[in-house]
């Protein structure tokens, strides 16, 4: 019996001379420690860089831009970067992060001194925002044709459309792949009802009256596609308003007898005539750009009233608590579908008036890349601030025009892509945050809440 | 659609089918793991066909090879474009995804991360190997291999079904047999107590996205030697995909393989019938028709419980 108990000694002399399991799985390797760890990822961001801003490929010869790019002085001047950038972080940490933390100091005082300004001083409010609609109004007279043009064919038109994609995404919580199909329906409809198609519409309209239907046009578009979907589950929404895209998109395309295909539709510009009174647009861009500021501000005095409405206070409840809110009676399913309803037709209206703007428009258009521009607008500003979605279209629209010399247009969306995956990790909430959006995202992170709508709906638990 | 024509368009239904269906095992186990719709996983299965494209274009000899030699080329552009789709599906989960689960952030923000990835992916990929289409080199003579009830199988068509379900036998035996298989399972039903009896979520999570980058990236490769290499190329099969994932029952993997199946079917019959310009409308009606009818699926969803 005694031959059989193994007194504690032994144990333990046992477990030193075959390591445990456990031992096994404490150890670690030298190149699993962080500081290693650390390195190695910078060294892959290092390489990235290098491809992200290397040699164009061509089809001829396939191997031309990785040869050039790993052979080149890019890849050594990036390696050279990370390999700095690491032995700051790592040696000289203290020093680094005094820097930082003086830098943020020296900083924030003026900062903070506006805020206050702004936060205490309600004249000025108003007097700074009175300053800026007249700057917004009249301070492009002095620009360039060229950026006038810009202003208006990419930046005024895509402030539009993130405002209205900002209601389904930043405010109900669901993300639209689908946004530029329903601006590709509002310019149709436009085309159609001004006479320009080869169907001919039973009474050719004005630009100005096609608004109505193309809105009414989309809203039940928007309530045909999501009502089946957004019964289920919101992410469901995402893969098939992507696929709706890819219809409308191939039916501009194909259906030839229709819409023209890829030839293109040739569209009346914008004009008045009351008899009393006629103006008609033309070339200068100046004219269409005051029409959609005039759009512009009559969206956002509708969204910014209904953004504090109870539809607005329900899109919160749905957003940071579906069960909750539902349970409470807020039919979720009627507001998700109003908020994506109230998107698609912002983006008619927009197609609209980019119809009767541009004057000749064809598929490829309403690209489903540029879906995709207008959720990296609406992310990269902020999601469900409306000042944060103008300035993100504003400044991502301006800022690949003013860098054209220096980066081919072709990677602009490349970078595009890189800066939503960098946005989504490190500054979910955009660069000029929605106070409550920011608290959301936050308490989500905490396990509270879903800051989104995409989960199942109510009755459908998974 | 004469009789004939029928079964020509059956069975490219079903090669074309094939294909989808180990795409859309990619999109059903990273939902079964991460609840997640993997956007980027389109642009894995592009990599996949650079992979291949690539391998080849730097080993292949003038001479189109033949006998052996044939099949040591498809094996190296299948691995090659195997290894490069698992590699990207590996760094994707590693650079984009884990940190948001670290912070364990909203859906939405997991959904607009894949968008931007993808993005960024094909785009790169244009960048990188230019933006036209080319074909994947000969690895043989391609000509009819054999004929069923009258329809002519080409070489290639054969050599995707043959291996599309080889791939799939393959990856039911490891998702039902194997250890790495019931940790997928187990994450799949209840993350937490998975981590409880010990599986490392972390690991599991980057495997499975391994696992459907490997058969997405093959599947790449395969799609390319049907038709081209191209930059785009995933995002239509991306969507059809992702389609057939949800017909069979997301996060079921035997679901995805049927799904594939009738999705590959219908879009050749949508082509026969009306038509190559409204290939891909077909396979977008039957996604939003399911969810009307039959959200879970023909199998049933979540990967834990049925498969």
């Amino acid at each position: 019996m005694s031959m059989k108990t193994s007194t504690p000694a032994e144990s333990s002399r046992n477990e030193s001379m075959a390591p445990s399991a456990a031992a096994r799985l404490r150890k670690v390797h030298w190149y699993q420690e962080p500081r290693w760890r650390r390195l190695g990822a910078l060294l892959a961001l290092a390489v990235t860089f290098t491809l992200m801003t290397g040699e164009e490929g061509t089809t001829r010869d396939l191997f031309l831009a990785l040869r050039e790019d790993f052979t080149g002085p890019g890849l050594w001047l990036w390696v050279g970067i990370a390999v700095l950038v690491w032995v700051v972080r790592e040696f000289l940490s203290d020093q680094a992060s005094g820097a930082a933390k003086w830098t943020k100091r020296t900083a924030s005082g003026p900062f903070a001194a506006v805020r206050e300004a702004w936060g205490s001083n309600a004249s000025l409010r108003v007097g700074v925002l009175l300053a800026g609609l007249a700057l917004a109004v009249f301070g492009p007279l002095g620009l360039e044709r060229y950026w006038q043009q810009v202003l208006v064919d990419q930046i005024a038109i895509f402030v539009l459309l993130t405002i209205g994609l900002n209601v389904v995404i930043g405010w109900a919580g669901l993300l639209d792949l689908g946004f530029i199909a329903f601006f590709a329906i509002g310019a149709y409809s436009a085309a159609y009802w001004t006479g320009a198609l080869p169907v001919q519409p039973p009474v050719v309209l004005n630009n100005f009256l096609v608004i109505p239907i193309a809105v009414a046009t989309c809203l039940v578009a928007g309530v045909l596609l999501g009502a089946p979907v957004l019964r289920l589950r919101g992410d469901y929404l995402a893969i098939v308003t992507l696929g709706f895209h890819e219809i409308v998109y191939l039916m501009a395309k194909n259906a030839e007898s229709v819409t023209e295909g890829v030839r293109g539709v040739k569209v009346e510009r914008f004009s008045i005539d009351l008899g009393f009174f006629s103006y008609e647009w033309k070339l200068d861009p100046m004219p269409y750009y005051w029409v959609l500021i005039g759009f512009t501000v009559l969206a956002l005095f509708l969204f910014l009233r209904l953004e504090h409405s109870k539809v607005g206070r329900a899109w919160t409840a749905i957003r940071e608590d579906e069960v909750a809110a539902a349970a409470t009676g807020v039919n979720t399913v009627r507001y998700k579908l109003m908020a994506f309803a109230i998107g698609a037709s912002t983006s008619g209206v927009a197609g609209v008036a980019y119809a009767s703007k541009v004057g000749y428009f064809n598929p490829e258009n309403f690209a489903i890349l540029l879906s995709i521009l207008v959720l990296a607008y609406v992310v990269f500003g902020g999601m469900g601030s409306i000042p944060g979605v103008i300035f993100g279209a504003a400044f991502l629209v301006w800022l690949p025009e003013a860098l054209r010399e220096w980066v081919d247009p072709k990677d602009r969306y490349m970078y595009l892509g890189a800066l939503l995956v960098v946005m989504m990790i490190y500054r979910p909430q955009g660069v000029l945050p929605s106070r409550r959006r920011k608290r959301e995202l936050e308490m989500a992170e905490a396990g509270i809440g879903g800051a989104d709508a995409t989960g199942p709906a109510e009755g459908r638990q998974q | 659609m004469s009789l004939s024509e029928f079964w020509d368009f059956l069975v490219l239904g079903v090669v074309l089918g094939s294909l989808y269906a180990v795409i859309a095992i990619g999109y059903t186990l990273v939902y079964g793991v991460l609840q997640l719709l993997n956007f980027a996983h389109s642009e894995v299965f592009m990599f996949g066909g650079y992979g291949g494209l690539l391998a080849l274009t730097a080993l292949i000899p003038e001479t189109t090879p033949s006998g052996m030699n044939s099949v040591l080329y498809v094996a190296i552009g299948m691995l090659a474009g195997a290894a490069l789709g698992g590699a990207v599906a590996f760094g994707l989960e590693r650079v984009a995804y884990r940190p948001l689960r670290r912070h364990n952030a909203p859906r939405l923000v997991f959904l607009i991360t894949a968008i931007g990835a993808s993005f960024f992916l094909y785009n790169l990929a244009g960048k990188l190997f230019g933006r036209n289409a080319l074909p994947m080199p000969a690895m043989y003579e391609n000509g009819t291999a054999l004929t069923v009830f009258g329809a002519e199988l080409t070489v290639t068509q054969l050599l995707i079904l043959v291996s599309a379900v080889a791939m799939m036998v393959l990856l039911d035996y490891v998702v039902n047999r194997t250890k790495m298989g019931s940790g997928i399972r187990a994450v799949a039903q209840d993350p937490e107590v998975a981590a409880l009896m010990g599986v490392d979520i972390d690991k599991v999570v980057s495997r499975t996205f391994v696992l459907g980058g490997l058969l997405g990236g093959a599947a790449g490769f395969l799609f390319g030697t049907n038709s081209q290499v191209w930059y785009t190329m995933g995002f239509l099969p991306g969507i059809t995909a992702f389609a057939a994932a949800v017909l069979g029952g997301i996060g079921n993997v035997r679901g995805a393989m049927l799904g594939g199946l009738v999705l590959g079917v219908v879009e050749t019959m949508t082509v026969g019938l009306w038509g190559d310009d409204w290939r891909y409308v077909g396979a977008f009606v039957v996604l939003v028709l399911v969810l009307m009818v039959r959200p879970t699926g023909i199998l049933g969803e979540r990967l834990g419980r049925t498969a």
